[in-house]
């Protein structure tokens, strides 16, 4: 292995599949410390899948995934469990648990993983409600807030416990665009101050330029590149142009295959 | 981590080094609790840390409410990089005195 020492995340010839269908063909990936990377995408290019790769929920059919020096595909329950406490993870809906409050949600991960004083835990997850303008709705239930507050209080649970690790599922889909600007920069900030790696998953462009220090596009569970926002705007790709320019993707159409796909539903 | 305790002028000073983090700010907020319940304001020296987390900063901000209830006070000496940044970004900054240097405090 060559992997450099600053490498948080490291994927190497990640192949998987769903059942037959072959989603991420040889994946090669790697993140550094403190780094903030975007992976993009369009809908079944293959970036949920890695994600869920990285966060150790699925085991591939072939390649390896190091995070934070640990291999997460041969890894014990007890070793994911460890590498677990280090990583947050915001999914798209904010997914927490409707029966209880926002504030009981948030201070869960505390509750379970540490043995801090109960007047500390308070203290922390109210400063996680004010950093994402949420002081003052830890006694509200779920179904009380809108998208975006629950999002916001999915994005204060994942960051409860400092994680080195953070993980992002689209976090400005279906925010209105002030809502959607005010979380970029808050996860720039997190970086700054808290020192962590930030793994945002996400097809909005915009946001995608403004946090990336690098991006990663996937296309057909291959990645079309890697590179900063600079190399990612004159990549002379065309499918990356054409995602720039917000235009469809013009189909390579092979007839043999696509009669197949038809008459047999088999790729 | 490691933290020192003397006393400076009529304030405890605690100086802390390394990182703060989950696992050992239980022992910080046992030792900055202990200070002002003993009657005394504390001064919590940053110019050694590296890094705190929201576990030490939660711990800072129930010491100051104590500390103010007493008509004490804490104040936070020498922050620079990320335990300021993490000072900033909770606003913090602006609650707590913070100074740069021993100097700025008269007996």
């Amino acid at each position: 292995m060559t992997s450099s020492n600053q490498s948080i995340i490291e994927v190497k010839n990640l192949v998987t599949h769903y059942g037959d269908r072959n989603i991420l063909k040889d994946i090669n990936f790697s993140v550094e410390k403190g780094e903030i990377r975007v992976i993009m995408g369009g809908s079944g290019s293959g970036k949920s899948t890695l994600l869920n790769h990285m966060l150790a929920l699925l085991t591939p059919t072939s390649g390896s995934i190091v995070i934070d020096g640990v291999d997460v595909v041969n890894a014990n329950r007890k070793t994911l469990l460890k590498l677990r406490q280090k990583m947050g993870v915001a999914f798209q809906g904010g997914a927490l648990f409707s029966s209880m409050t926002v504030g009981e949600n948030i201070k869960l991960p505390l509750q379970h993983h540490t043995k801090l004083d109960e007047h500390t835990i308070d203290i922390m997850t109210r400063l996680k409600l004010e950093l994402m303008n949420l002081a003052g709705y830890e006694d509200l239930m779920p179904s009380e807030l809108s998208g975006g507050m629950l999002k916001r209080a999915g994005l204060a649970r994942a960051v409860i416990m400092d994680p080195k690790l953070l993980f992002f599922d689209e976090p400005s889909a279906g925010l209105d665009p002030v809502t959607a600007v005010e979380l970029d920069e808050l996860i720039l900030k997190l970086r700054d101050a808290m020192n962590m790696t930030i793994i945002v998953v996400t097809h909005e462009l915009e946001s995608a330029f403004k946090i990336a220090d690098k991006i990663t596009v996937l296309f057909d569970g291959e990645i079309a590149i890697t590179g900063t926002v600079d190399e990612i705007k004159n990549s002379k790709d065309i499918r990356i142009q054409n995602m720039i320019n917000r235009r469809a993707r013009d189909e390579h159409l092979d007839a043999d295959e696509y009669i197949k796909r038809l008459t047999t539903g088999k790729n | 981590m490691t933290f020192e305790q003397k006393k400076h002028l009529h304030y405890q000073l605690l100086a802390l080094t390394g990182e703060v983090d989950l696992h050992n700010s239980p022992q910080v907020r046992k030792q900055l609790l202990d200070i002002v319940e003993s009657g005394s304001s504390v001064i919590v020296d940053f110019s050694a840390l590296s890094y705190i987390d929201s576990s030490g900063i939660a711990t800072l901000v129930e010491t100051y409410n104590l500390a103010k209830n007493k008509q004490l006070s804490l104040t936070i000496v020498g922050a620079t990089g990320a335990p300021l940044q993490v000072m900033e970004l909770t606003h913090l900054n602006k609650v707590f005195p913070m100074i740069d240097s021993l100097d700025e405090i008269k007996g």
